[in-house]
């Protein structure tokens, strides 16, 4: 018996409406955790080479981890995966909210998506009961505004997912939206539940999962709970969440600030944390079982009108902000609220939006092309240009492609600040002056996304403390230093392992992350929960074996994949930091290569950023070495 | 003894309702929990928690007298419920609850146990020695 998984994957064909309930196999569970294992593993070995992003034969994938459900602390993770129309290679995202619980509860750990539903529908999953309904008033209609009718028509307890106009249109970017502003938001995931018709799952489970020791876990979870309140950070962190870091990334100058001209955004007091809690907070909106809520839900009210919306959270307000160049939180918040209800990723949507600004700027795009006066700083500016995103109407259409696609059609030196890795648009850590930071965002296996090893910590204080003590420390002038270029490979590695890890077991990381909850706290509570024994170190050999597989899947699916897709904008080896505390620094091409080349070593990957066959044959995946060797 | 909630502090986590299935049932199964939080999303934007007072309602509706107050909790006897629902249908709160699972309807034990695990403080359990 499976302890801590519901046991069962669903697989549904959307052409056909076929459904196939499978057990959950032992060795998925044994080798790949949970959440972003299975989903790395799945999509090796269910998504045929060469399938295109928008195929019907492409997978959506929905999993939760072992831990998703469970009395632990913030166990409401879910992962969705899918082969990325932003990246063309691997890409996932996950969320917090209810919805992997809910997945779990209704008895299915993994949902496989598969075909193209012959008109626009709804998956309705209610325990045993698994159907595909008709969207008759849904089509067409914002992720929120469809979330509130299906939860009217349907009832509270059940919890959706849902996707906005972005997309249905297939907006590279588009994401996964839940629980009125949570978001699977990265690499496209929309867009491939857009590309197959479905515009919404509803889910609603009552069935109880197994648990090893019912009782072990009762007690240890409750003392989890007592232990993460009695963290220092607890009391600090929460009220003003992830948004609470917007000052300390300021004063180390790395916030994303004009489509990442510079690294330091002079209004940020405007719209950090405690301009959030005091100019728009209504509650704290937490996850599944999380002590530490970071949602801040609250209504916002400017010119172009009023809404309710959770956030905005740090990375919101390090692109719509910073990089949009939004200096009122009122502002940045309404932007979110645009997107959320568009269906668009806040990150690459805001990342699109500065880079069009730019090029407006420098005389690229005329008014002509883009249909009005376009500027940093203005929010009509902004909410004009994801609207016609969305729905890929005039100048939309080029920017629903994502910056990578965009710059090279539009050209003319657009490219240079065209700020993404592998297409997939950057996030709000500026990186010219942090190696540790650059390095990561190089070489995370979707693209340009901070989560996979949030090293700026490292670069800064060159120790892994956690996220409260760095902030408690404060940030000054000059504690980044590039002159460090070199040995920033072990942290990174380091993290790409632990952090990972988080969503294998389908559990937040930032009561570890934010807070310096120990991870010796989950070898616990996996055993309670699964009555496997392992420890930290054995956890983290799984994560590193998912690693190298999620490279190999790119290097299967992308043409001359390696160390090319590796390499950021010239903007950022090429052009100082104009001002702000890191003021002339960048990384030069021959600083970029020393990084990558020690990252490589230490990966084992050959220096053309391959997985080696013998590194593959060492963490178990012989069958994906075998496929990727020469001549197959 | 009695539960109070103070709504403004929810923030909607519901480890309370598995907390609260864990007490009663020793099942992960928050389907199976004596109260509900609701979210009232998009507006107003907060959380309303559903809790039982012990008001008796339900008791005074048993058509089998199956309900009866133990200490300061209105009680289910299994022997006795026949599983009619009416307690159910009369409950001022809605916090009686119906799952497949379980012969009678689920109501609170005033146990604690969501008190207990509220890392917010939203529900308290109040009076008694």
């Amino acid at each position: 018996m499976l302890y801590g998984y519901a046991g069962t994957i669903l697989d549904v064909d959307l052409t056909s409406g076929q459904v196939a309930k499978t057990p959950l196999p032992e060795n998925l569970a044994r080798d790949y955790i949970g959440g972003r294992g299975f989903v790395a593993r799945l999509l090796w070995e269910r998504v045929s080479p060469g399938t295109a992003p928008f195929d019907p034969e492409n997978l959506l994938i929905i999993a939760s981890g072992p831990l998703s459900g469970h009395l632990v602390p913030a166990s409401g993770k879910t992962h969705f995966g899918t082969k990325s129309p932003a990246t063309g290679g691997y890409a996932d995202s996950n969320m917090g909210g209810h919805f992997g619980p809910a997945l779990k509860y209704a008895g299915y750990d993994v949902l496989l998506l598969t075909g193209r539903a012959p008109e626009p529908s709804y998956l309705f999953i209610e325990d045993d009961t698994v159907e595909l309904r008709s969207t008759e008033g849904y089509w067409g209609r914002g992720a929120l505004t469809v979330e509130e009718k299906l939860k009217k028509e349907l009832g509270d307890e059940f919890k959706t997912i849902t996707i906005g106009p972005a997309g249905e249109n297939l907006v590279r970017f588009a994401c996964i939206s839940h629980d009125f502003g949570r978001q699977a938001g990265r690499t496209g995931v929309g867009a491939v539940m857009g590309s197959k018709n479905l515009k919404a799952i509803a889910v609603k489970g009552t069935g109880g999962l197994p648990v090893f020791d019912v009782d072990g876990l009762y007690e240890k979870g409750r003392e989890a709970y007592e232990k993460v309140k009695a963290k220092p950070g607890f009391a600090g962190w929460t009220p003003e969440g992830t948004a609470g870091i917007t000052d300390w990334v300021n004063e180390v100058g790395a916030f994303p600030t004009r489509n990442f001209q510079t690294s330091f955004f002079p209004a940020y007091k405007n719209i950090n944390g405690r301009a959030v809690v005091e100019h728009l907070k209504i509650t704290d909106k937490g996850c599944f079982c999380c002590p530490t809520p970071c949602g801040k839900y609250g209504k916002t009210v400017t010119n172009l009108g009023s809404a309710y919306v959770e956030g905005p959270e740090y990375e919101s307000i390090a692109i719509l902000g910073g990089d949009c160049t939004l200096d009122s939180v009122e502002e940045v918040a309404y932007a979110n609220h645009v997107c959320d209800e568009l269906g668009l990723d806040t990150i690459s949507a805001g990342g699109v939006s500065a880079w069009a600004m730019e090029c407006f700027e420098k005389g690229i795009l005329s008014e002509e092309q883009v249909g009005r006066k376009i500027r940093f700083g203005d929010l009509e500016s902004v909410v004009y240009l994801l609207e016609k995103m969305a729905v890929r109407e005039g100048i939309g259409d080029l920017l629903a492609e994502g910056v990578m696609r965009a710059s090279k059609e539009l050209g003319q030196g657009s490219e240079d600040f065209a700020i993404h890795v592998k297409g997939l648009e950057w996030t709000g850590y500026e990186s010219r002056n942090a190696p540790g930071m650059m390095l990561a965002y190089l070489t995370a296996d979707i693209g340009a996304h901070h989560n996979r090893a949030w090293a700026l910590g490292h670069d800064v204080a060159g120790s892994a403390a956690s996220v409260h003590d760095l902030i408690s420390a404060g940030g000054s002038k000059g504690k980044l230093a590039k002159s460090r270029v070199g040995g920033q490979a072990k942290n990174v590695i380091e993290l790409q392992h632990i952090r990972p890890l988080f969503d294998c077991l389908g559990v937040c990381r930032l009561q570890y992350m934010e807070l310096g909850f120990e991870v010796e706290n989950y070898e616990e509570l996996f055993f309670l929960v699964t009555g496997r024994k392992m420890s930290w170190d054995e956890l983290l050999e799984v994560s590193e074996r998912i690693w190298h597989l999620t490279r190999a899947f790119s290097a299967r699916e992308i043409e001359e994949f390696g160390r090319k897709c590796d390499y950021p904008p010239p903007r950022f080896s090429e052009e100082p930091v104009p001002d702000g505390p890191n003021e002339g620094h960048f990384l030069s091409r021959e600083e970029l290569d020393t990084l990558l080349d020690e990252y490589y070593a230490a990966r084992g990957w050959d220096q053309t950023g391959i997985p080696t066959d013998e590194t593959l044959r060492r963490v178990g995946l012989a069958d994906v070495a075998d496929a990727l060797a020469p001549g197959k | 003894m009695e539960l109070r909630a103070i709504h403004e502090r929810c923030s909607g986590c519901r480890a309370c309702e598995l907390a609260c299935a864990l007490a009663n049932f020793r099942e992960m199964n928050p389907a199976k929990s004596a109260l509900g939080i609701e979210g009232r999303f998009p507006a107003p934007g907060d959380y309303r928690i559903h809790l039982c007072d012990q008001c008796g309602a339900c008791a005074e509706a048993c058509p089998e007298d199956a309900i009866t107050l133990e200490d300061d909790a209105y009680l289910i006897d299994p022997e006795l419920c026949t599983g009619c629902l009416t307690c159910v249908d009369v409950c001022p709160h809605g916090v009686m609850y119906v799952h497949a699972g379980t012969e009678t309807p689920i109501k609170c034990t005033l146990c604690g146990a969501c008190a207990e695990i509220c890392p917010r403080e939203a529900i308290a359990l109040e009076g008694g020695a």
